[in-house]
């Protein structure tokens, strides 16, 4: 589990320096009311825990882990998305390390590192909820979808992670090889929105 | 669109999040070496395909991933009710019984 996933041989260097560059990295795309751009990297897991184990898991990563679906729970630079009933997805952008955090979490999970298998976006601005509209169905006015609202769902033909942190803005994660699909499919909504 | 309730994410979502995983409530056999090549036959192939209301098994493959249950109309394609898997078949639906 976790724990063996992070473990270091002992003749692994001191300092294993990855260069993390994600697909598309630099990219960005504006219409009058809307930017779209690629994020920087991040860490990334996917997690899957019994309700049990939900206590230790929050106290381990420093954030209560969402129990109502569509919510999300934010501090310091991580947030935690509620994917499904016993499962999260945790992005941490200040350099933590939430693989390694869950290993101090002794009740019984599935904690996979998944950094690098997503491309994340951002679409912000006034123009933001019609960009996303463009491809997802699903109702995303302040209403049904509002501020810390998060999904698992589509974007035109591929999957996506939905998180609004901002009333005008989204964060649009994908797996890497659909990075250019859903970039170029954001890229075009966004000149639309603007129209 | 048509819209399906979740029952895990407790919401009606796009029916393009949704995939239909076959009929429901069919028990595996515990011991499936022993059964006859008729029985096993009974229990992989044979369906019941029925005109009216149907109880299927769905998955919310693109939102909570969960496999849940739905009774549907196989002639209108209504949904009437969805729960949770592992709960009995509703003994009760909404509509019905007036
Ligand atoms: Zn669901």
């Amino acid at each position: 589990m976790a724990k063996a996933a992070v473990k270091k041989p002992a003749s692994a260097p001191a300092t294993a320096l990855v260069e993390c560059r994600p697909a598309l990295a630099g990219r960005e795309a504006s219409g009058s009311n809307v930017k779209v751009s690629v994020l920087p990297p991040a860490e990334r897991i996917s997690l899957r825990a019994p309700e049990a184990s939900v206590a230790a898991l929050s106290r381990a990563l420093g954030v209560t882990l969402p129990q109502k679906p569509k919510t999300s729970a934010s501090k310091n630079g991580r947030t935690v998305l509620w994917l499904g009933p016993d499962e999260w997805f945790v992005i941490d952008e200040a350099g933590g390390n939430p693989l390694d955090d869950c290993t101090n979490a002794k009740a019984l999970h599935s904690a996979v590192g998944v950094s690098h298998r997503n491309v994340a976006f951002a679409v912000s601005g006034a123009g933001a909820q019609a960009t996303v509209s463009a491809g997802c169905p699903q109702d995303l006015s302040l209403d049904a979808f509002p501020v810390g609202a998060c999904s698992r769902t589509v974007l035109g033909k591929s999957e996506i992670l939905l998180y609004r942190p901002a009333a005008d803005a989204f964060r649009v994660e994908c797996w890497r090889s659909f990075s250019d699909y859903v970039f170029t499919f954001l890229t075009e909504a966004a000149r639309d929105a603007a129209a | 669109m048509l819209l399906i309730h979740c029952p895990y994410c407790e919401e009606e979502r796009p029916e393009i999040e949704f995939r239909n995983a076959g009929e429901a409530h069919i028990a595996r056999p515990s011991d499936i070496a022993s059964i006859s090549d008729a029985d096993f036959e009974k229990f992989f192939f044979i369906r019941d395909n029925t005109k009216g209301l149907v109880y299927e098994r769905w998955r919310h493959v693109h939102g909570c991933a969960r496999f849940f249950n739905a009774v549907r109309d196989s002639v209108s394609d209504k949904f009437v009710m969805t729960y949770k898997a592992g709960e009995p078949k509703p003994k009760k639906l909404p509509g019905a019984g007036k």
